[in-house]
């Protein structure tokens, strides 16, 4: 595994030119929990504090660091020996393989033709066989269902080998079986104890995966820590309105919240 | 299909352009003798065939095959910059950009200026290129511009570049219409191997710098977002495509006008033949490009012989109604 996993942000702000909207993370540690996952109502800023973590965005203010070391001043092909990126999913302009995918995943380590190398094949092989799509590595996108695609982008991004996954919303339009299997995969050992911060809208899947969670309101941080601290009805009821009623997950006791009638 | 390189898919793509090579240099309105041929080669004879072969068509052919080559692998690339597979030199504007530059060199003699193969014909179709490519992309950054409006845009500033120099012309020199309207439909009137060696001065470093980026455009037509993630500087690749898909264009426009259509065409053909690896699909691309559009102006020197019509006319003829097809599909 590649160095590089703790993420820092430090003064960060970030603001959208067009409308008033601004990001505003004083400090913020990423990377030392096995999973995280950032959570908050549409608009609050999860992809764009998920975005600026991954050096996708440049702070208006402030620095994001990696390791101490500023992200500004890195090379995107270092970065992405270090951070796996995975961005919310959008229609390719080609139907690629499974394989071409998960390849796709090396282009930090490879030379200007391509041409993958054995160590390079090793990490593609185990990516496929981590995301259980090897049976399917010679299929078109277009042939895959919606679980399927989402496991053959992962892939992808574990075979870039970083130190830390960055994924935003990787359960988005899966049903609640595949969505389970996606944070499951995250969260297990397919991900080789690599530090894994998930954006997503599902409080109850993040309560029962994460170790730790952030819930983000209007571009600030309004809570962060273990599940049973943060998921809890003053908090929820303030970001979320006074609908939501918070609940327990029968089999493991970790707070979930249901909307009221 | 699979990430790696495969030089044999190559190999069909080379040999139709060869066959062209060997086969088209007999096309024609004048009927050619082998003989007479040979008898040239030797020195034995300044006979007429041998100087249509050597000084007339093989120029034209090679001319054509490299027009064709480099619009394709061009139009390949923009397909993938703009997202947009029915991108290409002529629908997006950027061939009409560069026609208006190189007419208003051509059509103002004082702003003639050479400096070797290159000249001043080039250095104003790049600034038009350059142009219009900077409207379609600021329409395609805004984000409301869908896939049709791009295309709306493109094709709109061809015909308007169409018209505009129609209009300088019947100002300027109403007599020289005849030379120029066949230019401006896009045609190969050349005889010898300066336009050769002008088109290959600015065409050649275009095609490398879009070719040597094969890698990143099968990142980014997966998704920008991707690329990044993966490692791809995509600022870096856009402008590079940018400054090579505006060489290119102005290259072939400063010789033979804006070509349409093959640009578009030929790449639609390679990836549905060899697959979407752009390490595969550009130099295919290029290949089969260069035997389209010399077949295309075969056809073009023999169709009404002795008259010649502008090659222009046969892949507007042939590409628009596919042109066409593909926008309705979508």
């Amino acid at each position: 595994m590649s160095s590089g996993r703790i993420i820092e942000l430090e003064g960060t702000q970030f603001r959208y030119a067009d409308n008033g909207w601004a990001l505003d993370i004083p400090h913020l540690r990423l990377g030392e929990e096995r999973v995280s996952c950032i959570v908050g109502p549409n608009g609050s800023g999860k992809s764009t504090l998920l975005r600026l973590a991954a050096g996708m965005l440049q702070p208006g203010q402030g620095t994001v660091r990696l390791d101490g070391r500023p992200l500004a001043d890195m090379p995107r092909r270092a970065i992405a020996r270090r951070i796996g990126f995975l961005p919310q999913e959008s229609p390719p302009l080609f139907d690629y393989s499974v394989e071409m995918v998960a390849q796709m995943g090396r282009y930090a380590y490879v030379g200007w033709t391509g041409a993958l190398a054995e160590p390079d094949r090793r990490a593609v092989d185990r990516a496929l066989a981590a995301v259980d799509m090897n049976a399917l590595r010679g299929r078109r996108l277009s042939h895959l269902s919606g679980g399927e695609r989402r496991r053959a982008l992962i892939a992808a991004v574990l075979a870039q080998e970083p130190g830390i996954l960055l994924l935003d919303e990787p359960t988005a339009s899966l049903d609640i079986h595949h969505a389970a299997a996606v944070m499951r995969l995250l969260s297990g050992p397919s991900t080789d104890g690599r530090a894994v911060v998930i954006v997503t809208h599902d409080i109850n899947l993040a309560a029962l995966f994460a170790e730790r969670i952030l819930i983000l309101a209007k571009g600030r941080i309004v809570a962060d820590g273990p599940p049973r601290q943060i998921v809890r009805k003053a908090v929820i009821r303030q970001v979320y309105g006074d609908e939501i009623l918070v609940s327990e997950h029968p089999e493991t006791g970790e707070p979930m919240i249901v909307a009221r009638k | 299909m699979r990430y790696q390189t495969k030089a044999t898919a190559l190999a069909p793509y080379a040999a139709a352009l060869l066959l062209a090579l060997l086969v088209l240099p007999w096309v024609g309105a004048e009927r050619i003798d082998l003989s007479d041929v040979l008898a040239y080669v030797s020195g034995a004879e300044d006979t007429a065939a041998g100087l249509i072969v050597f000084r007339q068509r093989i120029p034209r052919i090679i001319l054509a095959m490299l027009l064709g080559g480099a619009l394709s692998l061009t139009g390949a690339t923009l397909q993938v910059l703009f997202r947009n597979p029915l991108a290409e030199p002529w629908t997006l504007g950027v061939a009409g950009g560069a026609a208006i530059g190189a007419f208003l060199a051509q059509a103002f003699p004082s702003l003639h200026m050479a400096l070797g193969p290159l000249n001043s014909t080039q250095a104003l179709a790049l600034l038009g290129a350059a142009g219009a490519m900077g409207i379609v992309w600021t329409l395609a950054r805004q984000g409301g511009a869908t896939t049709h409006t791009l295309l709306l845009a493109g094709v709109t500033i061809s015909i308007v570049s169409g018209g505009l120099m129609m209009l300088l012309i019947y100002f300027i020199s109403p007599f020289q219409f005849v030379t120029f309207h066949r230019w401006m439909i896009g045609g190969l009137d050349v005889v010898g191997y300066r336009e050769i060696v002008s088109l290959l001065a600015l065409g050649t470093p275009g095609v490398l710098l879009l070719g040597f980026m094969a890698r990143e455009y099968n990142h980014l037509a997966f998704s920008e977002d991707m690329a990044l993630g993966h490692g791809v500087d995509v600022a870096r690749v856009q402008r590079l495509t940018f400054f090579g898909a505006g060489l290119t264009t102005a290259a072939c426009v400063a010789v033979a006008g804006p070509i349409g259509f093959v640009g578009m065409i030929v790449p639609h053909i390679v990836r549905r033949l060899t697959g979407f690896d752009y390490r595969l699909v550009l130099p295919c691309a290029f290949l089969l490009g260069g035997t389209v559009l010399a077949a295309c102006d075969g056809v073009a020197r023999t169709v009404i012989a002795p008259t010649e019509i502008p090659v222009g006319v046969i892949t507007a003829v042939v590409g628009g109604p596919v042109f066409l097809y593909l926008l309705g599909r979508r």
